[in-house]
């Protein structure tokens, strides 16, 4: 009964908050900058022609050339630590501060949506540009991979060999694997977000608890509290392109983004449902 | 649910910003069905105590009744009949009008999604808006998102508009149609609440008024009570200020000689006009002019708030 009145009229305001968000021309610029990243990446190696020695540059950099489907990976790679946290801080960063910046926030309360569903509808929103922001790049990448290199079953870590549809599936879960972590730095923006009226500042605290979240992963000293750390398992995803495929850190990555979204996601919700809205 | 003859009521309402009491300790009463002026200068606390009305702001102290529903813990009860402008409207500038309000629409779950577009185009001819509705907000005058802030309050058949300085931003033809379109939707029984810092924009239109001065209201009440004074002016022009001087004396009215007019303080019903006038014309008095009535509004609330209204935009 009460989860009725919640759920009601629910998936028209996720609709009307994906199209707001999908009509943004700033949203469809991301992606684009997003799509440039597998694009550079190949144009680079295709140049430079097939002779980068293996360990040199990010991982999988040395194969991109033997084997087109390894230009995602690559490329993934390359845009987790700020790329991909940066275009999450102005999706996220913004949910309730740019409402609140201008005006609208007002109008929304007292059409009137309540507060905690207005959140979860912005943390759908953020979990959608999430997606629609691996996707790009990965899907991006499969094309531009088939374009510029030859493209075949894929050589593992494990140095087995997997079938095309096989190495697309694994495509797929990495892809997944980004987007819960993507996630968890989304609760954490939209917490930020319930704090100013100011979007931009919102945005960049985001971007700076990513950024010091991976550099106190470097620490030796704090090595007991890294297990914790938000970005801590972010790049932790070769488990997946082993032969059978182990899916022990993406268990564990998983639980530490749920806790972060747990986390956040309360004090999101005990700051926005008692905070006046003057703005 | 109790019925209440106040579509709003408050008790002991204050907002208070650190050690300044924006809204101190207001007992607001807005009769259902009227047309409710809430006046003050800026700064006095009308915005404020909308927040309130509105479960946007938390109040400081005292209760606050809406259509019988306490706010803030029934907001979700009261608000979809109730239609707001609070500080000027907010759009998303990147969509257009009409994309606005089906937005705000969304988010209200009570609005069935099945009569969505009639309602939003139907919300735009009222307020004159429908030429512009693709338009991005953007590219909006100031008076165009009055408006479309007007059609976003109206896109459900409501029990109450509460509408913070509609008028603002609007020129006197714009000002004039807001007017209108208050009479019409009042005169279909919704409870208009109407905060403004001009007086004469909304004087006409009032059937009830409460003035409010630092965060205090120091009068409400219908016109007809607000208007009501036992002291009522009297103005005389005449070229014979003297015999008309010692004429009001002898019916017992003190007259003092103002830079060519003759000014008294008489008593409601005290004595008949006429009778003042047949007194002055006997005793040989020409009148140039004469007028015995109760003090303008606007002079009232000046007193009251010690501020003037702008009474010129
Ligand atoms: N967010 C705020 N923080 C501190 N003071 C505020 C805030 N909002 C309004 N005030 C103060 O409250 C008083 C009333 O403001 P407001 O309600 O906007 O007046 P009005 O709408 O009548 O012009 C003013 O003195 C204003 O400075
Ligand atoms: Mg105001």
């Amino acid at each position: 009964m009460l989860r009725d009145k919640f759920m009601e009229g629910f998936g028209t305001l996720v609709r009307s908050e994906l199209s707001v968000l999908f009509r943004r021309r700033r949203t469809w610029a991301m992606l684009a900058t997003i799509a440039c990243i597998p694009i550079f990446l190949a144009i680079a190696v295709q140049l430079s022609g097939s002779t980068i020695p293996p360990g040199e540059g990010p991982p999988f950099l040395d194969r991109v050339s033997q084997n087109g489907l390894f230009v995602g990976f690559t490329a993934m790679i390359l845009a987790i630590p700020l790329f991909l946290p940066l275009t999450i801080g102005v999706v996220a960063g913004d949910t309730i501060a740019g409402e609140a910046n201008t005006g609208t926030l007002r109008y929304l309360l007292i059409a009137p949506v309540s507060r905690a569903r207005l959140l979860v509808i912005k943390f759908i929103g953020a979990s959608a540009f999430a997606i629609a922001a691996t996707a790009t790049l990965m899907i991006t990448g499969i094309i531009v991979g088939l374009i510029l290199f030859p493209v075949g079953p894929v050589t593992l870590l494990s140095g087995d060999v997997i079938s095309i549809p096989a190495a697309l599936l694994r495509i797929a879960l990495v892809a997944g694997y980004v987007t819960i972590s993507l996630m968890g730095l989304s609760a954490v923006g939209l917490f930020i977000s319930t704090l100013t009226v100011i979007p931009v500042g919102a945005m960049a605290a985001t971007v700076v608890v990513s950024t010091v979240s991976q550099i106190l992963a470097t620490l030796p000293q704090l090595e007991i509290i890294h297990p914790y750390l938000l970005t801590f398992n972010w790049l932790g995803f070769a488990d997946l392109l082993r032969a059978p495929m182990d899916f022990h850190s993406m268990a564990i990555n998983t639980i530490v983004q749920i806790a972060y979204i747990a986390i956040f996601g309360s004090a999101a919700y005990s700051r926005f449902t008692t905070k006046d809205i003057l703005s | 649910m109790q019925q209440s003859n106040y579509a709003i009521e408050t008790q002991g309402l204050t907002k208070s910003f650190g050690s300044h009491n924006a809204v101190d300790q207001i007992a607001l009463q807005v009769p259902r069905g009227s047309i409710f002026g809430f006046l003050g200068p800026n700064g006095s606390g009308k915005t404020t105590t909308i927040r309130m009305l509105l479960g946007l702001a938390e109040a400081t102290a005292g209760t606050i009744s809406v259509l019988g529903h306490a706010i803030p813990e029934d907001a979700g009860v009261a608000l979809p009949h109730v239609g707001a402008l609070v500080e000027g409207p907010a759009f998303y500038p990147y969509l257009s009008g009409r994309d606005n309000l089906a937005r705000f629409d969304s988010a209200d779950s009570k609005a069935d999604p099945k009569t969505r577009k009639a309602r939003i185009e139907s919300a735009l001819a009222r307020v004159g808006l429908t030429a512009a509705a693709e338009k991005k907000v953007h590219a909006y005058s100031l008076g165009m998102k009055q408006r479309l802030g007007i059609a976003n309050a109206l896109l459900q058949p409501r029990e109450i508009l509460i509408l913070d300085e509609p008028t603002n931003g609007l020129d006197p033809q714009g000002t004039r149609e807001v007017r209108t379109l208050i009479r019409d939707l009042a005169s279909q029984g919704i409870t208009i609440f109407i905060s403004s810092h001009l007086l004469l924009e909304i004087e006409q239109i009032c059937s009830h008024l409460a003035v409010m001065s630092a965060g205090k209201i120091v009068a409400q009440g219908s016109i007809a009570e607000l208007s009501f004074s036992e002291i009522h002016n009297l103005t005389l022009k005449t070229p014979d200020a003297d015999k008309a001087i010692s004429t009001l004396n002898s019916l017992d009215i003190e007259a003092r000689n103002e830079v060519g007019l003759i000014k008294a303080n008489v008593i409601h019903n005290f004595i008949a006009p006429e009778t003042i006038a047949d007194a002055l014309v006997k005793a040989g008095v020409k009148i140039q002019g004469f007028t015995l009535e109760a003090p303008k509004l606007e002079e009232r609330f000046v007193s009251l708030t010690g501020e003037g209204f702008d009474v010129a935009r």
